[in-house]
């Protein structure tokens, strides 16, 4: 049954790993680009930010590498000692762990560590605990910790919600100023606006060539791929990279490579990556012959509302749109449409022990879903990043038990 | 005759059994899983070939289960212990069925509809409550052994479950009990409940119930609590701790008629 276990190289992948050095050395490196840094959340208002003129960092996507080096093992118990229960964002205990430690992933490429933020700016569209996070650098460095509070488990996205979030955003004007000196100019929002949309569409398309069967790419793949909408939309670089990526997986569909060799089940994540497994999740699914095609998580990077000729707006309703902060009647409605648009046949859900805001099992919805659509699901327990929390046993079994019954067992 | 294997390597007892092509046991085995699970394979194997009064080499087809069935080089295939016990569960009721197996360190929930086929499943989270390891926890508190829990909890008319999840925590109100003089059977049905309920809890449970697994094959009554708690009947197949290892060998014979 087993195929080859080696995932297909993506050819872009090489360009991507170059921008992204590029960007940590911009960032971290030893001839300092004279702007100002700022620290923002990964679905924070990161296009106000490098339009005011900042260095934008993004401390999740730390937290993501501590995960996937499994370095987060070691530095989650220092945090825990400190004060940050065991039971919190492990992105955030890894992190606190890694600067207690002075230890970083960015070290190996040889850079030293994440940059001193000279303003935090959070959204907490996703979770409380990032303004806890940020609230913690702030203290420690004496610098601002601005943001905003977006509701959550939203309904409908209406006008009250988006201009009162605009507001907000546009609230952060002032304080950022005072931080950077400059000011803020309206055309520059709208350029950066601008190409943020672009690399966020362009994002979209990449995720939906996998709902071609057999699928160009997997969910594995997206978590790779994904770093550019994350730590660099808004640039020209991420742009260029996803029209590349997004050339060479039609040229998969056209060619009909399949990301996984015999192709006979797909599948829908559901949650958050475990970082510190990927590989070995990635192969056991390859040998199972299933493609985890769609996820929730890869596409938390796309914002259709982004719009250049209303910024504000456009960005509070786009932030605001988000799966993470929405009501469990939306959650359901978006993922049954999912499961038409890539012909899912069963939905894995990862329970991701520190982090219930995304871990979408806990409120019945696998089961009304279920109903919904006639696709089977299985709850994996895990972590994102705190592997103390994770059983490879328990995991491999549900995983194989599952596609067991997608085969009819 | 053509025969086929089933073997079970589970975390705490590894179990074989060889049936003829009408489903029929001809022989069987069972031992600790050791930590070689290879040599463990072996033994088993030539065990139940010697009861089945044929040479190995008349198996036509073996398949592995459960947490060693990686480890089981002459086996042709392998399957999960959750498909393995709901077909052997299945060959017995042929109903729409939940099958609840309580293992040494897991428990499962296999709902199958009135073909046999699964339509989901759910096994127990991380920890030991609901499983073979928790009642073993608390026998040794109790200094017990582990055969002697049965008959104790079938005594007592007390149904007070130990109340919390963890498995320590639990065994600290197993103290607290002794401390306060309660009678032995009485923990003993107590921590039973506790299993019951953790069980319970898992998952919604539809049609004819089946046990099996070897916790209820050596505590019978854990299953009949089992029923009472679910306003039904608890059936159990012959040999339930067999049962993975039966439902493996029929998957082989199954797939050895597909010509896999
Ligand atoms: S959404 Fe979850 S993983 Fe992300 S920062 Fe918040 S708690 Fe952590």
């Amino acid at each position: 049954m087993a195929q080859t276990a080696e995932p297909k190289k993506i050819q872009a992948t090489g360009k991507m790993k170059g921008l992204m050095g590029q960007y940590f050395t911009e960032l971290m490196g030893e001839e300092p680009s004279g702007n100002k840094m700022a620290w923002c959340t990964s679905v924070g208002p990161a296009e106000l930010l490098r339009a005011m003129g900042f260095d934008v960092y993004f401390p999740e996507n730390h937290g993501a590498m501590l995960g996937a080096t499994r370095m987060a093992t070691d530095l989650i118990p220092l945090a825990n000692a400190h004060g940050f229960s065991p039971d919190i964002c492990s992105y955030l205990t890894s992190d606190v762990g890694a600067y207690l430690k002075g230890e970083s992933p960015f070290q190996k490429l040889g850079l030293p560590g994440p940059p001193k933020a000279d303003v935090l700016v959070y959204n907490t569209n996703q979770c409380r605990d990032v303004k806890d996070w940020f609230q913690f650098y702030s203290r420690q460095w004496d610098v601002p910790c601005i943001g905003i509070e977006t509701p959550r488990s939203i309904g409908e996205v209406d006008l009250t919600i988006v201009q009162a979030i605009a507001k907000k955003i546009k609230s952060l004007i002032t304080p950022l100023e005072d931080v950077s000196g400059e000011k803020f100019d309206m055309d520059k929002l709208k350029d950066v606006v601008s190409l943020s949309k672009e690399c966020t569409m362009l994002w979209k398309a990449v995720l939906e060539t996998a709902a071609k069967a057999p699928s160009p790419l997997t969910f594995f793949d997206g978590t790779v791929q994904m770093g550019p909408a994350v730590v660099l939309r808004g640039t020209t670089g991420a742009v260029e990279y996803y029209k590349l990526l997004l050339a060479e997986l039609e040229q998969r569909v056209a060619d009909g490579v399949a990301a996984v060799e015999g192709e006979s089940h797909r599948i829908y994540w559901e949650g958050m990556p475990i970082w510190g497994k990927l590989r070995d999740l990635s192969t056991q699914f390859m040998e199972l012959q299933t493609a985890v095609v769609a996820s929730t998580y890869c596409n938390s990077w796309i914002y259709e509302d982004l719009d250049p000729d209303h910024p504000f707006m456009g960005m509070a309703r786009a932030y605001s749109e988000l799966f993470i902060c929405r009501s469990d009647d939306y959650k359901e409605k978006y993922m049954a449409k999912m499961i038409e648009k890539f012909s899912i046949d069963g939905v894995v859900y990862h329970d991701s022990k520190t982090c219930p805001n995304n871990s979408n099992n806990r409120y019945d919805l696998p089961k009304r879903l279920e109903t919904k659509t006639g696709k089977p699901f299985v709850v994996i327990n895990g972590d994102l990043n705190d592997l103390r929390l994770y059983s490879e046993e328990q995991s491999r079994t549900n995983i194989e038990a599952f596609v067991e019954q997608l085969a009819g067992a | 005759m053509e025969y086929f294997c089933g073997i079970d390597i589970g975390a705490s007892a590894a179990k074989l059994v060889i049936v003829d092509n009408q489903g029929h046991i001809a022989g069987k085995a069972m031992q600790r899983s050791g930590v070689d699970y290879t040599q463990t394979a072996r033994t088993l194997l030539d065990q139940s070939a010697a009861e089945a009064a044929i040479d190995p080499a008349q198996i036509v087809r073996s398949l592995s289960t459960g947490y060693g069935r990686d480890n089981v080089p002459w086996s042709d295939g392998k399957m999960t212990e959750i498909a393995c016990h709901g077909r052997g569960a299945y060959f017995h009721f042929q109903k729409r069925m939940t099958v609840i197996d309580i293992g040494a360190q897991d428990s499962k929930i296999i709902h199958l509809d009135a073909g046999g086929r699964r339509i989901s499943f759910k096994m127990n989270r991380k920890c030991a409550a609901g499983t073979g390891a928790f009642l073993e926890e608390i026998a040794h508190r109790l200094a017990l052994d582990i055969s002697e829990l049965n008959a104790l909890a079938e005594r007592s008319t007390k149904n007070e479950p130990l109340g919390s999840f963890c498995t320590v925590f639990a065994a600290t109100e197993v103290l607290a009990r002794i401390r306060a003089g309660v009678d032995v059977a009485d923990i003993v049905r107590g921590a039973f409940c506790s299993v019951v309920n953790r069980i319970v809890e898992m998952d919604r449970v539809e049609g004819l119930l089946v046990a099996t697994g070897g916790v209820v094959a050596h505590n019978p009554f854990l299953a009949t609590l089992l029923g009472r708690a679910l306003d039904t009947e608890a059936h159990m197949p012959p040999d339930p701790q067999y049962t993975g290892a039966f439902g493996a060998a029929l998957f082989a014979m199954q797939q050895s008629r597909k010509g896999q």
